[in-house]
This record gives structure tokens, sequence and C-alpha cells, in this order.
């Protein structure tokens, strides 16, 4: 099974290997696969959007190595007398290059870069591929015995550096891939509860858990691919986390293999003072204190109802006071976003050929009531996508009382096929970013959480630091830089930023872009934003750890690693 | 008609003045002070309310383009009356158009005479740019009608003390910052807080300053830029009142009457006046690596919050950044030197002798860094000639030698000739002092040689040291590189070979000695005046005195000894320095500044003063450690 995985996969790349954005003949943009509602699509305006937003040419073309290069794979450091023991214990396993280097990066830009382009310096040496959470015992006994470093491996979507390999490290380096520990393994349908092993990617644990009627409503953006052992690693949020809750609040149980033994609690309640929560320490370790085997999750009914929405605004502030409102009379919908300019262009220019003339001249009507008779400036409106879900009543009654907010700040319903449109994009997006790198540009995103008052400033002097920094990098060419508002609190929001630009003329560019993003997440910080929303820490965002938490809080971070791990069995030395 | 449409700042939302009240008013910075000293004192919040209400009606401006053209009209006439020519370096006007747009501006001119600001807001009209809001003195309300005008054409007042006054501070910082924040108009204020009487910068204030950068620090705009702008003026139209009240002779209080009589200096010749602005500085670039972020994100940022020490010493040392920027690109005319030679050869002077002294000074002051206004094609005598004739009232062509012009400056009406011979030097040495903002560093290494008892490099830094901390109000030095400033100094000295180096010693050359005693005679007045000042302190001040009391007797002691000719320091009267002297004793520890309901009071500590002038004669130990660094 786990062969078949990796093949249906991009090695270099997002997501399938049989869905990308390619330039047909005519020099049509188009979607490929039948995966997405956007396959097989023409998107016509799209190639413009991409020359205009980056100065970039379909004739100045990049490309990657066709295949992996075996030959450039780092030898692998083999410890027999772990193998010999390993293989006693009929847990598969392998030594195969191209297995190894799969694990050996998550999807940050320098990473997929490197693949496209050259080598990692240090990668894992072997693969396996525990069944069950006694496996997971063996192996990190086996690695305790034999001293060896384990790196645990979900789905692989990490975007902080987290599955990068120490390049000093000596020791024989496991990777310890979860996908085969992917079964349900009860469901308690009187406490709405199911244990589930980890190593279930997201999409797999929905469809499995609707068969019974039933879902978790977790949905981060990488739920295609992503672990729910991986969601509980690095403190994940999903999309419609406004009814469901973000993974701490999904979590009954959690069970975890450490080098100390195995840590859980002596029973499954909704909540218990029994001194700081040991979930909490689990809960964002970035596989440095054990690998997590088993989860016991809240489960709900499957939705009886779903209606997507979208509201215009005259401008991004409207739409942030709006966005505060909602979180005030706590009614935010399943999902509430809100895109700014630049990101409501990039979704129109993602739109498809459409099919009828009526159609067409629909959306030219949309567009005229809303630019010319309401006098909105399409280069200063941006949108907010709704998702709603529940009964079918209350969902129409919650959709009217959003509506009627929205209302008061200038907002106007611009329909469900733009919202729609919206939650679409969220999956093919990130295919996007190989298409770019097609055509000498690279990008990525990032995300922050920031207090209600200052949204506003952080998204501006964000994006202003991202062109000025460019700038001052020798870009050749303004970049993209845009965010959305993804997820409303009470005191505050999350923060999602898109940055990419064309570096033709640039020799490093993978350089330079590290060091705009670096500089970016410093304006996050000084604008009194957090280090990470949901994406985690990893080895990436390490180095701000000490001022997110101070000295102490690090310090109370580290004696628990020293106790849980002290010969730091999981090695991949990220978060500390 | 002009057609007047100003490039704007990008994220500006146009607004009327009372829109911008009311901003205020209804501000959570505001409304916060207002409920807090409503609980204290017990009072409704709606009369406190209505008392915030009364500030902003006296302090707001109410700029309206019809008085801006009005004014405009009348300034342009007034001033083609006053002045021969107005020069503004162009590629900074670019520059300042540039910056407008970009980022919140705030305009930092030096100040010298009334005439800045009007000039300022004229100059920016005619070049088509957002006229600037300007913190001016409420003195000028007393001016019913011109301080009418004034708001109209965009002056905003200030109290020129507030400090206890909550509820004003809170107004006055909100209205400040909402108007940065929008990008409604530049800001503009004066550092020196004050107009320098003397022509020599004085140091910064830093109230505003620290207002106008808050929003930044709390990140509520993305940059800010400060721009240095050093005006100069060939003649300052004040000069003669200054002289008066630095004399003591109390100063007429701004009224329009007042305005009025000054229409006689209109039949009067103020020469040229020199505009630069400076390169806009970017808050973000100075701030970078220098404010922990931490106090900004932990609290509300409507809450009033003491500035951290780090951002008050940082925002200490961007005001002086900024003076020292000023310094950098004022603009001096022929006639500063002729004003410093002149000063060291009293009472007359041989007039090619005086020609000759000049172009060698001229030579001297470029190599310091010296910003003069010199054509290339302007021989020396007709330099020293026009400065003449257009400073005819202090000094004048006597048989072939030039002298000061003392023989009453207004009609004569005060007799005494050591008060009139005291006015011609103040004056004089208003525009000596021009050049002394360039050439402290080098002057007080010279200094310090003729002080040092050898030529040790670290007796000479010793007494440099000691004469920076003694001067620290007089001139302006960068807070903490003393060190440096003495390497500057030297270096300058070295460019023009009036010193020589070697591992351990500074020396003067033979060929430099000339140089160095005129650059320490061009202190010596300092010098000397700080030595009676202090004198006078540690024998007669025995009991606390308020500083009202301390400047007409101290100013009385030195008279008598003008009278009885036992010293020449007529510098000495000047009450700037008088101040200036005792604020460095109590910054050096040797008068003690005791705050009390009727003002400060002063006790000075007799032996503490007695040690220090000891040092200026040269008993100094040698610091140590500090000379290991050398």
């Amino acid at each position: 099974g786990a062969r078949l995985w990796q093949e249906l996969l991009k090695w270099n790349g997002w997501g399938y290997n049989d869905s990308k954005f390619i330039f047909n003949k005519k020099g049509q943009a188009e979607f490929t696969g039948k995966r997405y509602r956007l396959g097989g699509m023409v998107l016509p305006t799209f190639k413009e959007w991409i020359e205009k937003t980056f100065g970039a040419s379909l004739e100045h073309k990049t490309t990657s190595r066709a295949s992996l290069n075996v030959n450039d794979v780092p030898p692998p450091i083999v410890n027999e007398e772990f193998l010999q023991d390993l293989r006693a214990t009929k847990i598969s396993y392998s030594q195969d290059a191209e297995d190894r280097v799969f694990r050996a990066h998550g999807h940050c830009l320098h990473e997929i870069f490197v693949l496209r382009e050259g080598m990692f310096k240090r990668i894992p040496d072997i693969v396996v591929w525990p069944v069950c959470h006694e496996d997971v015992v063996k192996i990190v006994e086996l690695a305790c015995k034999h001293n060896l470093c384990i790196i645990p491996f979900g789905g692989g979507t990490s975007v902080s550096s987290a599955l990068e390999c120490p390049e000093e490290e000596k020791r024989m380096i496991i990777s310890l891939d979860t996908s085969q520990m992917n079964r349900i393994l009860w469901i308690d349908e009187k406490n709405l509860t199911a244990c589930v092993e980890a190593g279930i990617v997201g999409q797999d644990l929905e469809k499995q858990l609707a068969e019974s009627g039933f879902c978790t409503g977790h949905e981060p953006d990488s739920m295609e691919f992503s672990s729910l052992g991986g969601w509980v690693a690095t403190r994940a949020s999903g999309m419609k986390k406004n009814i469901y809750g973000n993974i701490e609040d999904l979590v009954i149980h959690i069970k975890m293999v450490t080098p100390r033994g195995i840590v859980e609690k002596n029973c499954q309640v909704p909540r218990m003072s029994t001194g700081p929560d040991i979930h909490h320490f689990i809960m964002g370790s970035e596989g440095t204190l054990g690998v997590v085997t088993e989860v016991t999750i809240k489960i709900r009914p499957v939705p009886e109802y779903q209606k997507y929405g979208s509201v215009v605004f005259p401008n991004f502030e409207r739409g942030v006071a709006c966005l505060r409102e909602v979180a005030k009379q706590r009614c935010a919908p399943a999902s509430i976003r809100l895109v700014d300019n630049a990101q409501f262009q990039f979704g129109h220019a993602l739109k498809p050929q459409v099919a009828s003339i009526f159609t067409s001249f629909l959306d030219g009507l949309k567009k005229f009531y809303i630019t010319k008779f309401k006098g909105f400036d399409p280069n200063i409106l941006c949108v907010a996508t709704l998702l709603f879900e529940g009964d079918r009543e209350k969902v129409l009654q919650h959709e009217k009382q959003v509506y009627d907010i929205a209302t008061k700040f200038g907002g106007l319903a611009a329909g469900e096929d733009n919202g729609q449109r919206g939650y679409m994009l969220t999956f093919v997006i990130a295919y996007l970013r190989d298409l770019g790198l097609d055509y000498y540009v690279i990008g990525e995103s990032f995300e922050t959480s920031v207090p209600w008052d200052r949204v506003l400033d952080l998204c501006r002097n964000v994006k202003e630091r991202i062109v000025r920094e460019c700038k001052e990098k020798g870009v050749q060419f303004a970049p993209l830089s845009t965010c959305r508002v993804t997820q409303t609190y009470d005191a505050g929001a999350c923060v999602y930023f898109y940055f990419a630009f064309n570096y033709r003329g640039i020799s490093d560019p993978i350089h330079v872009y590290e060091q705009i993003e670096r500089a970016a997440r410093e304006e996050i910080l000084a604008n009194g934003g957090s280090l990470s929303h949901h994406h985690g820490v990893g080895k990436l965002r390490k180095r701000w750890m000490k001022e997110s938490i101070s000295d102490v809080g690090l310090g109370m971070l580290r004696s628990v690693k020293e106790y849980v791990d002290p010969n730091n069995i999981f090695g991949n030395k990220n978060l500390l | 008609m002009k057609c007047y449409t100003p490039v704007i700042y990008k994220g500006l939302s146009p607004c009327k003045p009372n829109a911008i009240k009311s901003a205020v008013l209804q501000s959570e910075q505001v409304q916060y002070v207002i409920k807090q000293l409503a609980k204290e004192m017990g009072e409704s919040p709606d009369i406190i309310q209505e008392e915030a209400m009364e500030i902003l009606d006296e302090m707001g401006h109410r700029m309206q383009l019809g008085a801006v053209r009005f004014f405009a009209f009348t300034l342009s006439k007034i001033f083609k009356q006053l002045f021969q020519r107005v020069c503004v370096n162009e590629e900074g006007m670019q520059r300042l158009q540039h910056a407008i747009q970009e980022h919140p501006v705030v305009l930092l001119p030096s100040h010298r005479s009334y005439v800045d600001f009007l000039m300022l807001s004229y100059l920016l009209y005619t070049y088509d740019l957002a006229l600037p809001v300007i913190a001016a003195g409420i003195d000028f309300l007393g001016m019913k009608i011109v301080g009418e005008l004034l708001r109209r054409a965009g002056a905003f007042f200030m109290r020129r003390s507030f400090g206890g006054n909550r509820l004003y501070w809170a107004v006055f910082a909100e209205y400040v910052k909402t108007m940065l924040r929008s990008g409604y108009a530049p800001i503009e204020f004066f550092l020196e807080g004050t107009r320098s009487r003397t022509a020599k910068t004085l140091t910064p204030k830093f109230g505003l300053l620290s207002i106008v950068m808050e929003p930044f620090f709390k990140r509520e705009v993305f940059d800010t830029y400060l721009v240095p702008i050093s005006i100069s003026y060939e003649r300052i139209l004040e000069e003669s009142l200054y002289a008066y009240e630095l004399l003591g002779v109390p100063k007429p209080k701004e009224s329009t009457s007042g305005l009025l009589k000054a229409r006689r200096i209109l039949s009067d010749n103020f020469g040229t006046i020199h505009i630069y602005v400076g390169q806009p500085v970017s808050l973000r670039t100075l701030a970078s690596g220098r404010i922990s972020r931490c106090p900004y994100n932990l609290v509300p940022r409507h809450l009033p919050q003491k500035p951290s020490e780090d951002i008050q010493e940082f925002v200490s040392d961007v005001a002086y950044k900024m003076e020292l920027l000023q310094i950098e690109n004022m603009v001096l005319s022929p006639w500063v030197l002729v004003a410093a030679v002149l000063l060291q050869n009293l009472p007359a002077m041989e007039f090619e002798l005086l020609i000759e002294k000049t172009l060698w000074l001229k030579g001297l002051t470029q190599t310091f860094g010296g910003f003069i206004e010199w054509p290339d094609n302007l021989c020396a005598k007709k330099a020293v000639l026009s400065g003449l004739t257009l400073h005819s009232n202090i000094a004048g062509l006597v048989d072939g030698h030039v002298v000061l012009n003392d023989k009453g400056v207004e009609d004569g009406a005060v007799g005494e000739i050591v008060f009139r011979h005291a006015l011609a030097v103040l004056m004089c040495a208003t525009y000596r002092n021009q050049l002394l903002n360039v050439f402290v560093r080098p002057a007080l290494v010279a200094v310090a040689l003729q002080m040092a008892p050898s030529f040790r490099k670290e007796e000479v830094y010793s007494c440099f040291n000691f004469l920076r901390d003694v001067f620290s109000d007089e001139f302006i030095f960068f807070p903490g590189i003393s060190l440096k400033d003495f390497e500057e100094g030297c270096f300058l000295l070295t460019k023009c070979d009036a010193i020589q180096t070697s591992q351990q010693e500074i020396y003067p050359t033979d060929k430099g000695s000339g140089t160095v005693s005129f650059l320490s005679a061009m202190f010596r007045p300092f010098v000397e005046g700080y030595q009676l000042i202090f004198r006078y302190l540690s024998k007669e001040m025995k009991e606390a005195f308020t500083e009202k009391q301390f400047i007409p007797a101290v100013r009385n002691f030195v008279f008598q000894l003008l009278e009885k000719g036992s010293t020449q320091c007529y510098e000495a009267l000047s009450s700037d320095m008088q101040k200036n002297a005792l604020s460095a004793l109590v910054q050096l520890g040797a008068v003690k500044k005791k705050k009390t309901p009727n003002g400060f009071t002063y006790n000075v500590n007799q032996e503490a003063v007695g040690k220090i002038l000891d040092m200026f004669d040269a008993r100094i130990p040698v610091q140590k450690p500090v000379a290991a660094r050398l």
C-alpha cells in the first residue's frame, strides 16, 4: 500500500502526479486530471494575469530534472546490528534511494527547489513502515538500544523544515512512516468519539467516517495528504474550526510512544483537572518527543446541509470590520474568509471559460452592478467567502444574520458560486507553485495570528515590507504580496500571506527569498503577530522561539524533552 | 490665481479639520484619559469632555485655502521687500515631494526667526506641496488677527508648558498623531523648541519628537520620514531684538501692534535666505535593530504608556542626529567668516588684513566641512564689502579700518558704553556662532592642546572630554561618543596640517600654531565666560536661588568686572551663556536642582564648582581607563 500512494504523488512538487497546471498548445492555462472541479478546464485569463503580475513570460522557462538521479543521493549510514534486530520484527522497511529522498523533505520552497535542481546533504538512511502501535514500540526500543535517530513521517506536508534531516547527524536516521497505521479502531456513537490510528490521512478519515454517517469536521487545507498524527504534532487548525474546533478542541485522548515509554491518560473524558494537560506537551511537539500512534477524536453527524456564499466589500478595511463584528456576535459560519484585492484578482484569473453566452452575460451584468451602480472600485474592493453548515433551516437563518451584518459594513452578497470557487481554489492553489517554478516565479505562503485591533496595520505593513525588501534585494519585478484573514476568534484573527516574485536576473533566488521571508516574519512580530498560528516552528522559525515564549518558557519545554528523550532519539532538532 | 493642487500621501482620504477634531475627541486614547480623570476627580465625564473640546479649539488648526492664498500673496510681497533672494535646493524639494506621497512626513527646521515657518509654508505652497501643520507656541494667540490667520494657514498651537495637565497632553498628543497617521499633512515643529537667540543650535527637546515617533513604534504607520531642514539668514530679522533680550532688556510680547511696528524694518534689507531641505531620514531604518518590540505588543495600543528607557535613549539619539544634520547642511555666508575674524581683532582691524584672514578662514571652514555660499568668481574684497554693507548696523569701515558700530543701535537711548559695546559684540557673535557649530570638535581639541600640561594623548583627550562635558548644553554633541568626537577633531586638524600625532602625543605643527591659536581664540569667550560665571557661583551664591535671581545677579557681577576693565569677556553678559553654564553644573553634579512649588531652585556645592574651576587651569587628574582606549 505504501508504494502505491507514493507513486500517485509527485516526487518534486505538490500533490497528485496527474493534477497540474499547464499551458496547452494554444498557450492557454489548463488544469489537468479529473480529481478537482477545475480539472480539464481552460483558464482563459490566467496567462495574462501571470504575465502582468510577475512580468513572467512563457518564453522564459526553467525545467526540473525529469527524475531523481540515484547517483546523487548520499549513501546510507547503516547499523548492521539494528538491521538484524529489525528483520526479526518482520516490520517492513526500505533502503531504496527514492523512498529515502521522498521522506527527506516537506514542502517549503527551498526543499522543492533542491528536489528540482540539487540534492539534500542528509536524508534518512532507512524507511520503516510500522502497521500498529506495537510495531512503533518495537522500533523505538530498537532505536534506543542502538542509539539511532528517529524522524516520524506522516503526510509529508510540513512547511517549516520540520522533516529535513539535521546535516550533522552521524547516527543512522530512521524515517518512521506512519502511513500504514491508518485504521479506524472503533467508533463510539454514544459519546461521539472515534479511536483512530495516527497515520490516517484527512481525506480517508472523513471518507471512512462518512460511511457511518460521521465526520470530524477537521479540514486543514492540506487534508488530502496530511495525517492525524501530523495534526497533533503541529497543533493544526481546520477551515471549519468555528463549528468543530481546532485539533486541541477535537482531541480526547492521545497515545504516544516515547523513549521513556508510552504516555497516555487513564480515561477518555471531556475535561480533567490533573495539573497541566499532558496533551499540551504532545500537541505541537513536532516529533521531538515521540510518535503519536493512536488518537481518540470527537466526531459529529455529517451535516444535513451545506451552503456557500460570498460578500463583496468596498475595501479591505470594511471587510475586516465586518469580520470583527461577526466574531463579536459569535455568529461566524463554519468558515469565513476575507481576501484582499490582489487575491480577489488572482481568484478571478482562475475563472474557467464559461460554457454559455448567458452566463458570461450574467457575469458582465454582475460586474456592472457592483462597479458602476454601486461604485465599488475593482482595484480596491475585496471579497469574503462563506461556508454554512448544519440543519437547512438553521443555515438559512444563520445566513441571513451574517448577510445583515455584512450590509451594515457596505457588503453586497455576491453569490454562492464565487464562494464555492474560493474554497476550491484553496486546494488547487498549492499546485500553482509548481507552475510558477517552471517560469522563474517562486513563492510561498505563511501565516500568523493577531489581535483584532492590529489586523489592518499588520496586513498593510507586512505586505509593504515584502515589496520593499524585494526592491532592496534587487528583485527586478514587483512581487505578488497578498493576504487573507482566514479565521476569526473572539480576541483576534488568523492571517495568511501569499508572497511570490519573478526571480529572473537573480543568481541566488532561494537565499533572497529566505531573507525576505525572514524580514516578513520580523515585521509580523513587530506588529504584535504570533510566530505561527498553525504551521508550527520546525527548524525554519526556531530563531524566534526565545522571543516568543521567553527564556523560562523555553527552559520548561527543554526540561520535558530532557526527561522524555535524554539521548535525543527523536533528533529532528525541531522547535527547541 | 495660482492653481494649488498639492500631491498627497497615498493612503489619504481627505477630511475637514472639524472631522479631525471629532476623531481626536472620540479616539480611544482621549476617551480613556477622560474616563480616568472623571473617576479620579469625581466629575462627570461630560464636563471633562467639554474641557477637552475647549483645548482642541484653542489648539486646532483651521486650514482654509482662501487664507493660505491670502497669506501667500501677502508674504510674497513682504518677503520681496525684506530679502534679496531666497535660495532653495531643488533636489531637496523633489525628494520631499516624493517622501510626502510615500510616508507621513515630519519637517524639522532649524529655528532662528519667526520667518522660519512662514517662509517654509510659503515655499511648500509655491512648490505645490501639502502645507504643513505647525506646532507653534501659544504666545502667538496674543496676536489677534495674525494668530487667527496663522491658524487658518495651518498652524496649531501648543502651550509652552503643560507637563502636569494630563488631559492637555492626551488631547495634544492624539491630535498630532491623528494627523500623522492619516497623512493629512506634514507635521512641522522645531526640535530646538524656541528660536535660538544666538544662532547656535539649541539642545533638542524630546516631547514632540517622541509623540511623532510613537505611531511607528506601535506600527500604526509603516514608516515615518524625518526631514531636517536648515534655514539660514544672511541677516537675521530679529538680530537686535535678540541682543537686547540676551542682555536682559525685556522682550516685547508678541502682539499685532508689535508686528505693525516691525513695518519699519520693511524698508531695511536682510539679504539672502538659504533653505536646505535635507534627505528624508527613514525612522524605520534608524530604529532597525534598536527597539525591543515587546512593550508595545503586551499592552493595548491606546493606553498611555511611559516610553521605556531604550525608547527614550533612542528618541534622544534621533533628536541629536537630526540637529547635527541641520548643522551639516546649514549654509554659511561670507559675513559669518568676517564676524569670526573681526571678533578676535577688536577694537579695530585693518581692512586688508581682514580680507586676507577671511579668505584664510574660508579655506579652513571648507576643510572642516562647512557649507559656504561663496560664488567662484566673487573676489574676497567684494564679499567682505557686501557683508559690511548689509550689516552696517554692526560694523563699518573707518579710515581703512573695520570697527564695531557701537554708537547705539537704536536711537542711542541706552547710554552706557559697556552696554552699547556688549550689544554690538553679541550681535556680531550671533554670526560667528554659526561657524562654531561646525568648528566645535577640532576647536575643542585646539583648546585642549593649550590647556593640557603636556602633549600626551590621554591628557589632551582628558581636557577635551572635560570641555565637551562642560559645554554639553552650549554646543551639539551626539550623546556618548566623546572619543569619536575627539578623533574627528584630531582628524580635521591633521587634515589642515595644524597638528601631528604620534603614538603617544598630539602636538601643533610649526605651520599650524596659527590655526590652533585662532581656533582656541574663537572659543575663548566661552572658556572665559564659563569661568567667570562659575567663579561667581562658587563665591557668591551661598544660599538656594532661582534662575530669575541668578541671571540678573551674575549679569551685574560681569558688568562690574567689565566696567573695571578686569575682563574683556562681553559675551559672559549673555543670559544664554549664563543659563547654559548653570545647567552644565547641574549635569556635572556641582549644583543641585530642586523642584519646589514655585519652580526650580538651585544649590551650589562650592567645593565641586571649585574643582571644576581648577580643571580649567588643567589640574586635571587623567582618567586611566578611558585613556587606555585611545
